[in-house]
């Protein structure tokens, strides 16, 4: 915001209460109310708001307070946010921000626990990030605030409090662009945001046990790196997918079908996607576990294919 | 109150913060010094009380309650008497005229008046308008083009509002707007270019007849969504409202368009937000088949700009010069006060909804043919035009026969002229074509090269560059 007086940021409670998982806090200090508004509650209106504003020139940075709520916004999402550009034979450009936190939390409720990456997959003319450490935070907020199209940035309720060291100096992360996080020879598992960390952690196990998982945190969840992906595919010959989206229609499904149809000669097995069920998150913390993909299922998956 | 004022590429900040009663600021900021610069934001507004004017017969205070930060924004009176307030007002709200059905101001000291020059051009676009609703229209009717919406009947709230405003003042319309385009300089050729969806077309032929856009003349493009272009308006007026420019944002829409949402949280966002934007609707009594009282039961669209807290008037909208005064006025305000101001501006749908309509089907000729004979924009107009000696038969014969040429040789042209090539579908889809794309459309390429007989022959395959 500092570096570009045309960014600013619009949604519920992001002024003065710093957003509800703070991350605009101290924002509206530094740059005023109008810049950092609070708006009334109506994520279509503010998010139709950041594309007009979008449209005449401004970069606005929109933030659902929760991504669940911005099904309210699909509307403006996909009608107008992600066509404007196109529709007008280029005219007008809509280089916005949405972003917000989403995922399965701790008890949340089903309301608060959507996975909207799903959803918002297909629309033509946006691009969807997701981050899943402070380094890449950084760096894909970034990218995204600069790129001149529209860009869904997906957060993850339960990163918010992680910490690490982080360089002073400017940088940004490709926003079309995988992560290595472990280079490995046995076995591809792409991944992202929360799932990462479940990924990680069953890697400490599987290494014990002999094996060596390459691990990729896919962060770009529209358009895939198929680039990245599809080197380790050809290395290793296996894939897991560990995703929290849902079996049905999540970016899972459609992570496989795009393997599936670029590298089945470098297939040794099937791929196999773990997923969170088709229900609606319950309440209940034991059921919430129970809902989202543990570690221990990603070892004996692994196993499986690497026998 | 921190603002961010930007005036010719020179940028001030002055930080600060909203003292709000009970909010620890820290820094003691006194409201009293806060200058408002070059666009009066008026923030320090957001949080402190305004009194309440509302005043009945047995009225007591009770401070306890009415305190200062008050949910209901104010000192509110008790009554001990048991009142409903009535779903309608007594009297409806009065609808704004100038002229009256001779063509004759009805009261010249109501009406600030407008020049010869602008008086005429708004009635040759008029006409102009029209003519080319019915070219086109019967154009469609031939099979030359797929689809047309007319404006007919709606020429004055078209034109007069446009000449109002001025060529920085954006403009977001529904999709019954083209007077706007047409007054800023869009020529027949233009509109027909996209109608035709050939490869002069602004929008690249990509969207469906009369989604006009311009970015050259502010006026965003067409999208087939209803009321989706309000929120639009309010943030383009914030936009504005962060620059501190002298325009406004126009933002248009019908009676059906007012029962979306959209509507109502633009409304409301825009009154929160203190946003130079006018909420113009065309309430024409029809939403394709539907009446307007199936749409609404409230005293048509103004009275909802008090529930949000928003100035509003009702005008009427076959008048070109209340049209013209309204809006003129409504700039003004919109932009010295930053507020929102909401425009009704009653009028009726003598066409169809669209080309696929036949609204004879759900109402009576009788009624369509009232409005276009009593009611008609064009010919109340002409009559006061041609009260002050500036307009006769002569001249109305040669602008219709001149715009009638204009328009079909416009057409004639539009139709040879060659489709945007295939590759323009996959374009500006991002701001660069991914990797995905340009396999998609290489892949498309092929396939038309190999099956030519199935595809049409006037769209272009332009060979795909090597990337």
């Amino acid at each position: 915001m500092d570096r570009d007086n045309r960014v600013c940021v619009m949604g519920e409670d992001v002024g003065h209460y710093g957003g509800s998982y703070k991350v605009t806090r101290g924002l509206a200090d530094k740059f005023g109310d109008l810049r950092v508004l609070d708006t009334p509650i109506a994520e279509n209106a503010f998010t139709g708001m950041g594309i007009g504003a979008a449209m005449t020139g401004l970069r606005p940075i929109v933030e659902g307070m929760n991504m669940g709520f911005l099904l309210l916004a699909f509307n403006q999402i996909s009608n107008n946010c992600g066509m404007l550009h196109y529709t007008s034979g280029g005219q007008f450009t809509i280089p916005i921000v949405i972003r917000g936190p989403g995922g399965v939390g701790r008890q949340l409720g089903a309301e608060h626990s959507q996975r909207l990456e799903s959803y918002f997959q297909s629309i033509p003319g946006i691009q969807m990030v997701a981050c899943s450490t402070p380094y890449n935070a950084k760096g894909l907020m970034k990218a995204a605030i600069r790129s001149e199209n529209p860009v869904i940035l997906f957060e993850h309720v339960l990163l918010y409090n992680l910490k690490e060291r982080i360089p002073d100096e400017e940088y940004i992360c490709n926003l079309e662009e995988a992560e290595m996080v472990r280079p490995g020879e046995h076995i591809t598992i792409l991944t992202y945001s929360r799932m990462r960390y479940h990924v990680m952690q069953a890697a400490k196990t599987l290494v014990n046990k002999g094996y060596d998982p390459e691990v990729i945190d896919i962060r770009s969840l529209k358009p895939f790196d198929l680039h990245t992906i599809g080197n380790s595919v050809k290395k290793t010959h296996r894939v897991l997918i560990v995703e929290e989206c849902m079996r049905t229609g999540g970016i899972g499904a459609s992570l496989t079908a795009a393997i599936n149809e670029n590298f089945i000669d470098y297939l040794d097995a099937p791929i196999v996607c773990l997923s969170s069920q088709d229900v609606p998150t319950p309440y209940a913390g034991t059921l919430e576990e129970f809902t989202i993909v543990q570690p221990a299922q990603i070892v004996t998956a692994v196993e499986q294919l690497c026998q | 109150m921190a603002s961010l004022l930007r005036n010719s590429g020179k940028i001030t900040t002055t930080a600060g913060l909203i003292a709000r009663p009970g909010f620890q600021s820290g820094r003691g900021f006194d409201l009293s010094s806060f200058s408002g610069g070059a666009a009066p934001f008026s923030a320090p507004r957001r949080f402190q009380t305004t009194e309440s004017d509302i005043r009945v017969d047995s009225h007591c205070y009770d401070d306890e309650i009415s305190q200062k930060f008050s949910v209901l924004g104010g000192k509110v009176p008790y009554s001990s008497g048991m009142r409903f307030t009535s779903e309608l007002p007594e009297e409806k709200v009065p609808c704004y005229r100038v002229l009256d059905n001779n063509g004759q101001l009805i009261d010249s000291r109501n009406f600030a008046g407008i020049s010869k020059e602008i008086a005429m051009k708004m009635y040759t676009d008029m006409v102009k308008l029209n003519t080319m609703d019915t070219i086109f229209y019967e154009a469609q009717r031939q099979g030359r083009i797929s689809f047309y919406v007319t404006t007919t009947g709606e020429e004055a709230i078209n034109i007069a509002s446009a000449a109002a405003l001025k060529i920085d003042d954006f403009i977001v319309p529904q999709y019954r707007e083209p007077g706007i385009l047409l007054w800023r300089g869009f020529t027949p050729q233009d509109f027909a270019n996209q109608c035709f969806s050939n490869k002069f077309d602004d929008g690249k032929g990509r969207q469906m007849p009369v989604h006009y856009g311009s970015k050259k003349l502010n006026y965003f493009t067409v999208a087939s969504t209803i009321a989706s272009q309000l929120p639009h308006a309010v943030g383009a007026a914030y936009s504005l409202k962060m620059d501190g420019k002298d325009a406004c944002v126009v933002g248009y829409f019908g009676d059906g368009g007012s029962s979306e949402g959209d509507f109502h949280a633009a409304l409301n966002f825009a009154a929160v937000l203190e946003a130079p934007v006018i909420f113009l609707c065309r309430n024409n009594g029809w939403a394709i088949s539907t009446p307007a009282s199936d749409q609404f039961r409230s005293d048509g669209v103004v009275v909802k700009g008090q529930a949000y807290g928003v100035r509003s008037i009702r005008v009427d909208g076959n008048d070109a010069l209340a049209m013209y005064s309204a809006v003129r006025s409504a700039r003004e305000m919109a932009i010295t006060e930053q507020k929102p101001i909401l425009i009704e501006a009653v009028t009726y749908r003598v066409g169809h909804h669209t080309t696929s309509d036949d609204s004879t089907r759900y109402r009576p000729l009788e009624e369509i043919e009232w409005w276009q004979m009593a009611r008609n924009p064009l010919t109340l107009y002409r009559k006061w035009l041609e009260s002050n000696s500036w307009w006769n038969d002569e001249a109305e014969a040669e602008l219709r026969s001149n715009s009638r040429k204009e328009l079909l040789k416009a057409i004639q042209v539009a139709e040879k002229i060659e489709k945007p090539p295939v590759g323009d579908m996959f374009t500006d889809v991002y701001d660069a074509v991914p990797s995905n794309l340009f396999e998609q459309e290489k892949l498309l390429q092929q396939t038309v090269t190999r099956y030519p007989q199935d595809y049409p022959s006037d769209v272009p395959v332009r060979a795909v560059p090597s990337s």
